[in-house]
């Protein structure tokens, strides 16, 4: 070992390795120097006529419907603002909003969105609209659940039948709406999900797609939100069994992030895109908007005139 | 969908070349130095060194999320969902990687030309010089591996760049969309257009190691 080594023997290395001149190495550094400098100066010049960015957290059920693609140029146009859409699961959007690293959330857990609201996080919470949850599953039926007019009738066949069911897993709006309806069939779900032997209850920890393409490969139930269901029912071995039911009702709510807790937060546009997507022009948009000719979302908002 | 693949592509290329290059000009002279010199504690700087080259991407993304998050630390910077953060977080990745492969390469020769080196008279900067420049296969290939490491990552930059459409969406990130809404078909095609950028630029690296071998 060379004992003594000094550091500044070492710095040339980059030379000696790759076999370069310093001519070379000075030639690649402004090479490099130049394709970032043009590439901040693109950057800059793109978002230049957009100053104003608002970051809007939604789930990623919410994001792959397309709705979003459909409606926000809109608002682009109004307002000049450029929406930047983070599609990640409920709890996630939560937390992005709790640390005020975005500006608005746009999504479906009205209990949890309530919460967030009364702790001080959000300024307020409107409806936006809303579609139906259903549950999906193998043509054989095994459990027999097709045509049941209650959700809690039809988890009750699958518990008793231990017909495999994929379970989101992860806390999103589909899982919590997914937990009621098994406490509203009278089961503790806390027993359900913590059987870590359980043959027929697979929580998956996953979106909604990736649960969906499991529940087609197993044959089984699951709970799926109609957008996600008709952008890929043609993808999947599986059918609607059981929908109509009051407790499958899905509810889509906006919350502007409270700024005072920090001070980053795009306060105004915030409001602004509350606003907008609650607006008559944006709720007709949100009605006349479909996936294969199917209608997918019922605006209802409950913010006044 | 496909109307955002240049900007896509382009991005990768961008932050993974960045990050490899910035993480490279620290991690090649740290690993030379750190591969030749004898001192207390080198073997404890290598366990960690290659320890970290087994780091999850994903958690090295959720650390600084934390670090950037606007009730973080350095929230101040407002680097939270921008390419700069993925930089970083790519960087960090890489360095281990290099400094390690580099010490490795450095001191497999080390043994060999330092004995004859100083028999035959050599000063300290001409035997450091002549070990690095016998490395040198081995430290162009640990720039290719963090390359390819970088280029692959996909839960950091998801993480703290948001995967944003025209802002921050690189191909592995696209991938993910493209999967999670079934379009298996032309994720498989990103794939194909990553694996097109690291075979490009494995080939640029190869040539530096043969050009070394001519002379």
């Amino acid at each position: 070992m060379l004992v003594n080594i000094k550091y500044r023997y070492a710095i040339p290395s980059i030379t000696v390795a790759f076999n370069m001149r310093k001519n070379q190495i000075i030639a690649i550094a402004i090479a490099a120097i130049v394709v970032l400098a043009a590439f901040s100066t693109w950057y800059s010049i793109a978002n230049k006529d957009k100053p104003v960015s608002v970051i809007l957290a939604t789930t990623t059920s919410t994001q792959d419907s397309g709705l979003l693609d459909y409606i926000l140029p809109d608002f682009n146009a109004k307002y000049g603002a450029d929406v930047e859409v983070i599609a990640v699961g409920t709890g996630q959007a939560l937390e992005l909003g709790r640390n005020g690293d975005a500006d608005v959330l746009f999504v479906h857990s009205p209990a949890k969105e309530i919460d967030f609201v009364d702790q001080g996080y959000g300024l307020y919470r409107w409806t936006v609209m809303y579609n139906q949850f259903v549950i999906v599953g193998p043509a054989s039926d095994p459990a027999c659940i097709n045509g049941m007019a209650l959700a809690k009738d039809a988890l009750e066949m699958i518990y008793n039948t231990n017909s495999t069911f994929c379970s989101r897993g992860d806390q999103s709006g589909t899982h919590t709406a997914e937990q009621k309806l098994w406490t509203s069939a009278g089961y503790n779900y806390t027993g359900i999900s913590a059987q870590s032997n359980s043959s027929w209850y697979l929580s998956l920890g996953q979106g909604m797609g990736d649960t969906l393409r499991t529940a087609s490969e197993k044959q089984a139930y699951t709970l799926v939100d109609e957008a996600t269901w008709f952008n890929l029912e043609s993808q999947l071995e599986l059918e609607i069994l059981v929908k109509g039911d009051n407790l499958l009702f899905n509810q889509y709510g906006v919350i502007p992030v409270n700024g005072t807790m920090h001070p980053a937060i795009n306060q105004d546009m915030a409001i602004n895109l509350a606003s907008w997507v609650t607006s008559p022009e944006i709720q007709a948009m949100i009605n006349n908007y479909t996936i294969n000719g199917k209608q997918v979302f019922t605006p209802n908002t409950d913010r006044g005139p | 969908m496909e109307s955002d693949l240049l900007n896509v592509t382009l991005l990768s290329i961008l932050v993974s070349g960045t990050a490899t290059l910035l993480a490279s000009s620290i991690a090649i002279p740290l690993g030379c130095y750190l591969g030749m010199r004898k001192f207390k504690g080198k073997e404890l700087v290598r366990t960690v060194t290659y320890t970290l080259y087994g780091f999850p991407p994903v958690v090295a993304g959720l650390v600084l999320y934390i670090l950037l998050s606007n009730s973080g630390p350095l929230g101040s910077l407002q680097l939270l969902f921008t390419p700069i953060a993925m930089i970083l977080a790519q960087t960090l990745l890489v360095v281990p990687i290099v400094i390690g492969l580099t010490m490795s390469a450095v001191s497999t020769t080390s043994k060999d030309y330092t004995e004859t080196a100083i028999i035959l008279g050599a000063d300290s900067w001409r035997t450091a010089r002549t070990v690095i420049h016998e490395a040198r296969i081995g430290i162009i290939s640990a720039v290719m591996v963090g390359f390819g490491r970088a280029l692959a990552e996909v839960g950091a930059v998801m993480l703290v760049g948001g995967n944003i459409q025209w802002h921050t969406r690189v191909l592995t990130t696209a991938i993910v969309l493209e999967t999670r809404e079934g379009n298996f078909e032309y994720g498989l095609a990103l794939g194909a257009i990553l694996l097109t950028i690291g075979m490009v630029f494995f080939y640029l690296m190869k040539r530096y190691q043969d050009k070394g071998m001519l002379t």
